[in-house]
């Protein structure tokens, strides 16, 4: 730990209070950050004495409305950064990202076909849009791998290649039940493509939290493999890594972590992209600082673009990540002269 | 030709790339403490009788032995605990310092929830010293001049504390001063240490003055095995190199080769 990293992980801590403090702050009824936070902190058993003199309603509101979307969003932030950290070592290429294994295309797939077959029904108290979503993203990206296998190995070159086509093609049968679809059904998937957090509770966070905590741990427990396997396959191999397996491995968990955010969320961009390049700028690329650094400033980084989509009068979250993420990634792209990975 | 004290053996290899037959039956070894040279000229075969003794590429017949033992019966880890590897590094796009960069040769031997302990970075610190690259420690890997980066790969080779050191072509695309230095590094490292050494290159003149053994390989086979002296002859180059030389000793007592003019065949491939 040097004295940079220290400094990342104390602004990345400070970050992430404000966030919890002004987004259980926002929304259409009107608290202060401070008045909102102690209501948080009222709410930990053992600190009840902590707690501002307060509504049932207010309480509500903050505890069970815009706490569960907050931790929401820091957990799908998260996941995606830590899921793009992987795949960008993994290929050994700035420009990956989840989407790049047909994740998000298969979502989008599974969710669309549930949408539209009118499977939107209860499922274990939960809509079953998102478990189609998370279905579809995992079988997608089960069979990039498995297309890409060549005699025991699977070159870098055409897990990219197949990703894309098989992406294409499932984008393209979303759009063919798409365009037989109904206008209110129509409208269920536009919203859900643009990804969102909104009107989401505690079912969800149930739903993805141990998919986000267990396979980023997991995905730590490799931290070191990964660090090698950016020396490219052969040096890593060498270096005593199993790289066939630690790579199968680390593939399955960079799609369950993306698929666990895109299945509740829909898909939300750049986040995955562009949080690892902002914090391996910052840091430097050995994974057992990057991915904790990762974990936590996709959560803030979501966290903070949930708070402007819900002021800009609760516009997908989707939309804000790509409406500020592009020129921000154009930017860092421009300033890095000689692009180090 | 394979003998009790063998280290790491090569027995009736025969392997190559997507069904193209490189080796031929390929028998040679290294003993515990020799500095052993692979030459022969471009597609000899050198390279990949290297990757073979590394374990990566698969055999189609033959067997390589370590301490006795089939290769692939260690798990990656385990050889990577007793075969080090320096390949031929070009470049990297990662901005590790050289310190990281080192400290990777601790790898197969830190568990997976292990950090690295101060035993690794003295081991790592100690090799940086060995290869004179203390000076580099918190430069990145990206901005190596090539002389510097090919130290920093055999540092981390040297940071790995394996018994067998497996390099290919370390001096490729060096200055002739630092050509010297890396053959100077290797057979302290082997003199001091004891490390076995096997080491393929094109160099002949520096292959002869620093290896104790050379194995000459030509069009996938063992042309001639033995000490420089013995091994390095004008015959020997015209029949493998197809090139007309002179022989001579060189100021160090190791055979010195010198192209005659317009010496070469048209067959010829010695650089």
């Amino acid at each position: 730990m040097s004295r940079r990293h220290i400094a990342v992980a104390v602004g990345l801590l400070v970050l992430l209070i404000a966030t919890v403090a002004i987004s259980l702050a926002t929304g259409p009824s009107a608290l202060s950050p401070a008045k909102a936070g102690r209501i948080l902190v009222g709410a930990v058993p053992g600190l009840g004495s902590l707690a501002p003199p307060a509504s049932a309603t207010e309480r509500a509101i903050v505890l069970d409305i815009r706490l569960p979307r907050l931790i929401l969003a820091l957990l799908v932030g998260a996941s995606l950064a830590v899921a793009g950290t992987v795949m960008q070592s993994f290929f050994q290429n700035p420009m990956a990202a989840p989407s790049i294994l047909g994740v998000s295309a298969g979502a989008m797939l599974g969710a669309t076909a549930a949408i539209m077959l009118g499977f939107d029904i209860g499922f274990w108290g939960l809509s079953a849009v998102p478990a189609a979503a998370f279905v579809g993203a995992l079988a997608v990206s089960a069979a990039v791998y498995l297309l890409s296998r060549r005699g025991g190995r699977t070159p870098v070159t055409l897990l990219l290649l197949t990703g894309i086509a098989l992406g294409a093609l499932a984008s393209a049968i979303s759009s063919f039940i798409l365009i037989r679809g109904q206008q209110g059904d129509l409208d269920m998937v536009i919203i859900w493509m643009m990804g969102s957090v909104a009107n989401r509770g505690w079912p969800e966070v149930q739903m993805i939290l141990p998919y986000v905590l267990a396979g980023s741990a997991i995905v730590y427990l490799y931290s070191r493999d990964l660090n090698v396997l950016l020396m490219g396959d052969e040096q890593a191999y060498y270096l005593g890594v199993p790289v066939e397996r630690v790579k199968l491995i680390l593939l399955i968990l960079a799609s369950l972590l993306a698929a666990a955010a895109v299945a509740v969320t829909g898909a939300i961009g750049f986040i995955g992209l562009i949080v690892p390049h902002l914090m391996r700028l910052l840091i430097g690329p050995n994974h057992r600082i990057l991915l904790p650094a990762c974990f936590l400033a996709g959560g803030v980084v979501l966290g903070l673009s949930d708070i402007v989509a819900n002021l800009a009068g609760e516009i997908p979250i989707g939309i804000v990540t790509s409406l500020l993420g592009a020129p921000f990634f154009l930017y860092l792209l421009h300033r890095t002269r000689d692009y180090e990975f | 030709m394979v003998g009790e004290k063998q280290l790491l053996t090569a027995e009736g290899v025969v392997c190559g790339y997507d069904g193209r037959e490189v080796l031929h039956s390929v028998t040679m070894g290294a003993a515990r403490g020799e500095f052993v040279g692979l030459i022969g000229p471009n597609g000899s075969g050198k390279s990949t009788l290297l990757r073979a003794l590394t374990g990566i590429l698969p055999l189609s017949a033959g067997l390589v032995l370590l301490e006795g033992r089939a290769l692939d019966s260690y798990s990656r880890r385990q050889i990577a605990q007793k075969i080090a590897v320096v390949p031929q590094v070009t470049g990297h796009i990662f901005s590790f310092s050289v310190e990281d960069y080192v400290l990777m040769g601790r790898t197969p031997h830190l568990g997976r929830l292990q950090g690295h302990h101060a035993s690794d970075l003295h081991v790592a610190w100690e090799a940086m010293a060995l290869a004179d690259i203390t000076d580099l420690a918190s430069r990145p890997v990206t901005e190596l001049s090539g002389g510097e980066l090919q130290r920093a790969t055999i540092a981390r080779a040297f940071a790995q504390q394996t018994d067998i050191l497996l390099l290919d072509e370390p001096t490729a695309f060096l200055d002739i001063n630092h050509q010297h230095d890396i053959f100077e590094l290797l057979a302290r490292f082997n003199r001091e240490q004891g490390k076995t050494i096997v080491c393929v290159s094109h160099d002949l003149n520096l292959a002869a003055q620093y290896c104790q053994r050379l194995v000459v390989l030509s069009e996938g086979c063992v042309h001639t095995e033995g000490p420089p002296e013995a091994v390095v002859t004008e015959q020997m180059i015209e029949r493998v190199y197809h090139a007309e030389v002179a022989v001579d000793i060189g100021p160090g007592g190791a055979p010195r080769v010198s192209l005659m003019p317009g010496g070469s065949s048209p067959r010829g491939e010695q650089r």
